[in-house]
This record gives C-alpha cells, sequence and structure tokens, in this order.
C-alpha cells in the first residue's frame, strides 16, 4: 500500500479526507475525560507601518492552543519574496501554509517574467484564494513590501477583504497595539522612529494581551534589503531553569555489550547514467 | 479577532455603509462614507475605498460583506473591461449594471453584497442603476443604500430634484450623506463623492469635521 502513494502525486487543493476520521474520535473521546488537542493559534499582535524609506513589520512571538504556550519563540513574520513579508495572525498552521504557497508562486513568476514581484500582485492571488474558501482559512495577513511603485502595507482578512493603509495592527492584541499606533503614527516616518512605534506597539500589544507574548520579532523592509531582527527585543520574564537537563555521556552505566557483525557480499555491481542534459 | 465576530449577519469585514447617486443636468454624482465595521462594533477600516472605477465613466460602490462585494467587482472590472474591447467602444453603464446583476444573481445563495451602478454614456447620458442582494437591476434617477439609507429616505425624497445643477447636486449628496453618517453608526469617516461628466471624472473628499453640521451637533 505504501509504495503505491509514494509514485502518486497528491491532488491539488484540500484534502478532507480526515475530516470523518475526526468525527469518529471525537465520539469516542466525548465519553472518555481525554478531550481533542485544539488547533494551534497564534493568539497574536502584528503591527506594520509604512515610513519614509520603507516598511516596518512587527510581531510577538507567542503561539498557544487552548490555555498553553506550545511556542515561545514562534516566526510570525514570513518570507513572501526578496522585497515583501507578511505578518500572519489566526490559526498558525493556516497562516503557514497560505504564506508559503504564496512564496512558491511567486517565485514562479519571478523566474518565468524575470521581474521581481509587485506587493498588489501578492495580495490579489492572497484576496482570490481566501475568497474561494469563504472564510475556512483562517488567516488575518499583514502583507508589506517594496517595490518599483513604492512602499504598501495591505491588510488581508480571512473572508478575502484587502484594504491599503499606511499604519495596521492585527490579532488578538490588535486594539491594545492600534492605541499606541492612532497616537503616534505620522506619514513619512523616519526609519528609526518607525521601528520604535512599532516595537511599542507590539510592546503594548503583549502586556495587555493574553494571547501576546514572550520576544518581539521586527523586519525592517527597504529599497536596499530586508533586516529581519528576530528577536528585536527579549522579554524580561525569561524564566532561568533550576538545573541542568543534559546528561554526560556516561551517566548510565552499560552492563553489557555484545556486537553482531553483519556480513554482507557484493553480489553484483551496475552503473546506470544519469541522463542531465 | 473572533471575539469580534459576534451575531452580525455579514462574516467578516462589513461595509456597513451609506451609498448614494444622483443624476443631474450632464452627470451623475456617486458618493459614499468610508467606514468599514466588524460585528457592528468594531471599525476596521476608517478610510475603505466604496467608490470602484470599473471604467472610465462607470463607477459602482459597494454595500454588505467587504470581501463579498471586492470579489464582484473584480469579476465585473475584468469582464466589462473585455466588452469594451471586443466592441471596440466605451460600454454602456446599462452593460456594466448588468454584468453586476448576473453575477450577483447566480451567486445569491453564496453572496452577501449590494451595489449601485452610477455613469455616462453616449446613448443615454448620466444613469444610475441600483444592483439589489438577490439581484434586481433598477434604474432610477437618484437612489440611496446600505445601512444608513434608512436615515435619509425623508431627506432624499423631500429634497431631490430632478435637473440639478453640478453645486446643487453636490450639495444634496453631501448633506444626504452627513445625515446618515450622523445616524447610522456603522457609517461614517470622510465622504467620497465623485462627479462623472461627459468631460471626465472628478473626485471631492470631504473629511468628516468639514461635513455640514446639522441640529444638535
Amino acid at each position: 500500500m505504501a509504495l503505491s502513494n509514494v509514485v502518486e502525486t497528491p491532488a491539488s487543493g484540500f484534502n478532507f479526507e480526515n475530516v470523518s476520521r475526526n468525527v469518529a474520535l471525537d465520539g469516542l473521546l466525548e465519553g472518555g475525560h481525554a478531550k481533542a488537542p485544539k488547533p494551534m493559534k497564534t493568539g497574536t499582535t502584528i503591527a506594520g507601518v509604512v515610513c519614509k524609506d520603507g516598511v516596518v513589520l512587527g510581531a510577538d512571538t507567542r503561539a498557544t492552543s487552548g490555555e498553553v504556550v506550545a511556542d515561545k519563540m514562534c516566526a510570525k513574520i514570513h518570507y513572501i519574496s526578496p522585497n515583501m513579508y507578511c505578518c500572519g495572525a489566526g490559526t498558525a498552521a493556516d497562516t503557514e501554509k497560505t504564506t508559503d504557497l504564496l512564496s512558491s508562486n511567486l517565485t514562479i513568476f519571478s523566474m518565468t517574467s524575470g521581474r521581481n514581484p509587485r506587493v498588489v500582485m501578492a495580495v490579489n492571488i492572497l484576496q482570490d484564494m481566501l475568497f474561494r474558501y469563504r472564510g475556512q482559512i483562517g488567516a488575518s495577513l499583514i502583507l508589506g513590501g517594496v517595490d518599483c511603485t513604492g512602499n504598501h502595507l495591505y491588510t488581508v482578512g480571512p473572508y478575502g477583504s484587502i484594504d491599503n493603509v499606511p499604519y495596521l495592527a492585527m490579532g488578538s492584541g490588535d486594539l491594545a497595539a492600534l492605541g499606541i499606533l492612532e497616537d503616534r503614527f505620522k506619514p513619512n516616518m523616519e526609519l528609526e522612529d518607525a521601528k520604535e512605534l512599532v516595537r511599542d506597539a507590539i510592546h503594548s500589544g503583549i502586556m495587555s494581551d493574553l494571547g501576546s507574548g514572550n520576544n518581539i520579532d521586527i523586519c525592517v523592509i527597504t529599497k536596499q534589503g530586508v533586516d529581519y531582527i528576530r528577536p528585536y527585543q527579549e522579554s524580561e520574564y525569561k524564566d532561568k531553569r533550576q538545573r541542568r537537563y543534559k546528561y554526560r555521556p556516561g551517566t548510565t552505566s552499560i552492563l553489557t555489550e555484545k556486537i553482531v557483525p553483519l556480513e554482507l557480499e557484493v553480489v553484483q555491481e551496475t552503473v546506470q547514467r544519469m541522463d542531465t542534459a | 479577532m473572533e471575539r469580534h465576530l459576534m451575531d452580525s449577519k455579514i462574516k467578516g469585514v462589513s461595509t456597513g455603509t451609506t451609498i448614494l447617486a444622483v443624476t443631474f443636468n450632464g452627470g451623475v454624482i456617486i458618493g459614499s462614507d468610508s467606514r468599514a465595521s466588524i460585528g457592528g462594533y468594531y471599525v476596521s477600516s476608517k478610510t475603505i475605498n466604496k467608490l470602484i472605477q470599473v471604467h472610465d465613466r462607470i463607477f459602482c460602490c459597494i454595500a454588505g460583506s467587504l470581501a463579498d462585494a471586492q470579489a464582484v467587482t473584480k469579476a465585473a472590472k475584468f469582464q466589462i473591461s473585455f466588452h469594451s474591447i471586443q466592441m471596440e467602444s466605451p460600454p454602456l453603464v446599462k452593460a456594466a449594471a448588468s454584468v453586476l446583476k448576473e453575477l450577483c444573481y447566480n451567486n445569491k445563495e453564496e453572496l452577501q453584497a449590494g451595489f449601485i451602478t452610477a455613469g455616462w454614456d453616449r446613448k443615454k447620458g448620466p444613469q444610475v442603476y441600483t444592483v439589489a442582494l438577490g439581484g434586481m437591476l433598477l434604474s432610477q434617477p437618484f437612489t440611496i443604500g446600505g445601512s444608513g439609507s434608512t436615515y435619509i429616505y425623508g431627506y432624499a425624497d423631500a429634497k431631490y430634484k430632478p435637473d440639478m445643477s453640478k453645486e446643487e447636486c453636490l450639495q444634496f449628496a453631501t448633506n444626504a450623506l452627513a445625515l446618515a453618517m450622523g445616524r447610522d453608526n456603522v457609517s461614517g469617516g470622510v465622504a467620497h463623492l465623485v462627479v462623472i461628466t461627459e468631460e471626465g471624472v472628478e473626485h471631492v473628499v470631504i473629511p468628516g469635521d468639514k461635513l455640514p453640521k446639522f441640529h444638535d451637533e
């Protein structure tokens, strides 16, 4: 059975074969004491600001699964193309896969057309895809980039709505971050001021929202290139490990050792030329 | 974000909205507010663009689910552009409105978006068409739409006159938008007005504080 899977290319689009399995599992777990694990969400505060020389994106690094922090150093700023990055809020798997898919498609486009992709193109592709899935893909994205037409920042909602804005915050901590941005945003800010503003916005989200926390990542995109600073700022509430959890070799004593050599003899040797033309 | 999605009938970002279009002597004015909301109480954008240019002299304004409206206007823009190239002449406003109507009617189960199409063409001059939620297409001398329109039916019916001048029409549209934005919580922001005539297209933006003030403001 396994061999036939290897040869088959998977069908395009989403595969819903596990839905019936999940329903059955839910039924089994209902009676018992165990509960199905909740999908990992990014909780999240993400923000973006357009400044004079480019675009600054920021994000926290906490990923939650129900009430537990599943990942303390989650990367929420995803690479799309050399001139574009995308912050994702919502279901972690959805944002990962959607941005991955977009990145692959844009790479193919750059190779065939010989041009750098424009931010509007990425936004249109995202909009078409998310609209087609009617909100089932829980990805709220902030797409920022610099191209030949200027510095752009777009928001893409899970249902496929888009908006072109100069500053933006999304995720569960968006209201707190937006407060900072609304107060201090000015058009055509200097790069350093913009970085500080985004840092403050994410910090505010981390302080006021339970789903956001840990460190702050910043990504600065300019005409010259990208500066992905991870982490820009570490959390001051890092815990100290009480003990060392690594064990020296030899901690567990070896009682007996038995070595059985496998005897192999070369029966036949063939060389097949690979056609690399 | 999920806590914002309460019992709103429209999932995701909704345009709340007040939209209108009015014909005058020689052209048509199409206008809207600029607020987008989620769940009826969170303003997700203060500056959303609801006036979408589908061709050189044809605009349409959107109401309902923002995602649905943007997707439909994208498809409509392409179809109208293609039609115009095939016919080797600018499209009729009725053709543009029909394209939107077909999309809305054939997908009425999935979509939650309404439109007002307004423009100028050589055959009939300035025209206004409404495309309602289920796909009804109606031609009127002026029309108002969106959640905020309920507050200005009286004003519009009383103050509209056929064959107004451009200035009178601008004043009428501005007043109507200001009154609706004053009473409807999901309409607000700035007032966008586009004046379409044979000569061209003129975009007028009136910031919230420059809007006319009425009783008790």
